[in-house]
């Protein structure tokens, strides 16, 4: 692999409970290449989107980083101070936040939203530049120019989201997260996000975090998944592999509740609940809903290990 | 025989005020259910389907602009207070969101007593606990879990089984369901899913399961109707319209679902965002302007539904030498 553009070592997460202090991402690590699209897919709850908040250091109190270090692009991301990591953010790694809908100013129109971020990195260009530089975005995200003088309201969710993608790539970011980016929308406008997605990430040449619960979005999208389950990676691997052979259990239950297109009758659901972060059991965090569990899940917490093309935490594997 | 509920060439027209045209929400569509033989028909679209409208046409919640709904045959206009009572009995809903329908001031138990004690259907308060606890254990859930507790204690999965354990303690002979799974996580969906497989095999109520995920409604209902901008595009046996689509929207729809396999053509088979060289009129196929088939006379007015198939009705003039049926009437295509 070459020089990975980020670096995840042993990030921790903690909030602050009153019933005591909850680990929301324990000890994650994993790096991404230039380019790269690295699914992190869980169910709710598994930390994943407090995950991308650490790596963009934006948790906020009652939650801190425990502990851990990002490297963007061979920089460490601990070493900037406030004003660093806010010119890093959309120039370096940039959000595509969960609820497009939400996320926009309703009060502004979509060319301002853009050119704010232009003016808010220092750069302060002429009308005519800033104009120039918003329709090209548009025209990069499939949008009309004419949507840089309409309101979030006057656009529909895809439109929305699409607008998400174009002030995310604003600044020409060499990281994209994209946060459950179209959990909101239909399969056919779904399909035309994720295309746009694609494209303008192939043509930033940015790596991309794919967060998400969909695995067959995953399995069409991204080069490689990790799998979160009670805060901690337990699969890393190339996508092909891991559809074709999950070895965690929990990968297999999870591709299991995907329901099928091709053969009626094959949904099955994971028995019994994800865990509460603030009460986890002992072991493997998984064992009391793995089919597969034997003594020793429920004493030692399986640690992560190399296995041929990934990485997997479970005894069995 | 009379059917429970039918819809007869209903249509919804949401008025834009002071003269403006307004939107047309569903354009005549009829159905009849029929609870002889209990059954789980889909209805599927994206947003702007109308679905969501029919759903509350159904429910007595909203008013058609044309048709009527009938309950044993009486427009529900007219029904009379005890059969409007009778009515709000047999049909039963579960929503979308399992976080909006909860008083948080209220423990769970209250949605459950409510209507027990609403429709006297339990004759002591001992009673009216045992029935609570049962329906609660047909959903799969474990009462000592999740009475006497306040609905933010439960997880959404658990507070959606309760609201389908609650449709089922009136023991319904219809629940409509719009989208019950969407707001909860794809490892629950299949437990709600088989919950309401059960209500069905096991205590004989129907299903009308709304829903914009084609997946689901494939594996949960037995029929399906697929809408598209208030107009039925396809209907019949779910088997064969998912597995062999017919209508060229049913086909994107299909096309667009990801699935987990390792082909990986999905983004490649993205819609061309102009497919045909037709200016859209307000007239014809809804659909003509993403059509790759159109041709002018999709323009001229709305398609016919031709029933190609005993058991599939789809409405697109590529299949004009087959059995027309009345617009927006399957009929029998669904109950075969």
């Amino acid at each position: 692999m070459s020089e990975p553009i980020l670096r995840v070592e042993g990030l921790r997460v903690t909030f602050d409970h009153p019933q005591g202090l909850v680990q929301a991402v324990d000890d994650v690590s994993f790096a991404l290449a230039p380019g790269e699209r690295f699914g992190l897919a869980g169910e709710s709850g598994s930390g994943k989107s407090t995950l991308a908040l650490a790596i963009l250091r934006m948790i906020k109190p009652p939650g801190r980083i425990a502990g851990g270090e990002v490297w963007l692009a061979g920089r460490r991301m601990a070493d900037l101070d406030g004003e660093g990591i806010r010119t890093l953010r959309l120039a370096g790694i940039a959000l595509v936040p969960q609820g497009s809908m939400n996320s926009l100013n309703p009060v502004l129109r979509i060319g301002r939203q853009i050119t704010d971020a232009f003016a808010d990195h220092g750069q302060h260009l002429g009308r005519s530049e800033q104009e120039r530089r918003v329709r090209a975005l548009l025209a990069e995200v499939g949008l009309p120019e004419n949507v840089a003088r309409m309101y979030p309201h006057e656009l529909s969710g895809g439109m929305k989201q699409r607008a998400c993608i174009a002030v995310a790539i604003s600044l020409r970011p060499s990281v994209i997260i994209a946060d459950e980016p179209t959990s909101a929308l239909d399969v056919v406008v779904q399909r035309q996000v994720m295309a746009t997605l694609a494209r303008v990430q192939q043509d930033l040449a940015a790596a991309v975090i794919l967060i998400g619960h969909d695995i067959g979005l995953m399995a069409q999208f991204v080069d490689r998944l990790a799998v979160m389950y009670a805060g901690r990676l337990v699969e890393v691997a190339p996508i092909a592999e891991i559809i074709a052979q999950p070895r965690h259990p929990y990968t297999r239950a999870l591709i299991a509740a995907l329901p099928s297109l091709e053969r009626r009758g094959t949904l099955a659901g994971i028995p019994g609940l994800a865990p509460l972060l603030r009460d986890l059991p002992p072991g493997c965090a998984f064992h009391p809903r793995c089919p597969q569990a034997m003594d020793r899940c429920h004493i030692e917490k399986p640690m992560v290990r190399d296995v041929a093309g990934g990485q997997v935490a479970c005894h069995l594997a | 025989m009379i059917p429970l509920i039918e819809a007869a060439n209903v249509s919804k027209r949401f008025t834009g005020g002071l003269g403006r045209e307004g939107t047309l929400a569903l354009a005549g569509l009829s159905l009849a259910i029929h609870v002889e033989k209990p059954s789980i028909i889909a209805v599927v679209g994206e947003s702007g389907s109308g679905k969501t409208t029919f759903a509350r046409l159904l429910l007595g919640l909203a008013e058609p602009s044309g048709g009527e709904i009938r309950y044993h045959g009486v427009d529900l206009k007219r029904l009379d207070r005890e059969a409007w009572r009778a009515f709000r009995h047999d049909v039963q809903a579960v929503f979308q969101d399992p976080y909006g329908v909860y008083n948080p001031f209220y423990r769970v138990d209250h949605v459950l007593a409510t209507p027990l004690r609403r429709f006297r259907l339990a004759a002591s308060r001992a009673q009216a606990r045992e029935l609570i606890r049962e329906a609660l254990r047909t959903v799969g859930l474990q009462p000592e879990e999740i009475l006497g507790r306040f609905p933010h204690q439960l997880s959404g999965g658990q507070r959606q089984r309760v609201m389908v354990a609650r449709a089922l303690l009136l023991q319904p002979k219809l629940i409509v369901a719009d989208e019950p799974v969407s707001m909860v996580d794809a490892s629950l969906r299949a437990t709600i899913l088989g919950s309401l497989r059960q209500l069905t095999d096991e205590h004989g109520i129907s299903i009308l399961y709304i829903t914009h995920d084609l997946a689901t409604a494939y594996q949960l209902s037995d029929s399906i109707l697929v809408l598209y901008r208030a107009q039925l595009v396809e209907a019949g046996a779910v088997e064969r319209v998912v597995t062999a689509p017919h209508h060229p929207y049913t086909q994107l729809l299909v096309s667009a679902v990801p699935r987990a396999d390792t082909t990986r053509d999905w983004l490649a088979r993205d819609e061309p965002s102009r497919p045909n060289a037709l200016a859209p009129t307000a007239a014809g196929c809804r659909f003509a302007e993403r059509c790759p088939l159109a041709m002018p006379v999709c323009l001229a007015a709305p398609p016919s539904l031709y029933r190609i198939e005993p058991r599939r009705a789809v409405a697109c003039v590529q299949y004009q030498d087959h059995p027309a049926l009345p617009p927006g009437d399957p009929g029998e295509v669904l109950s075969g």
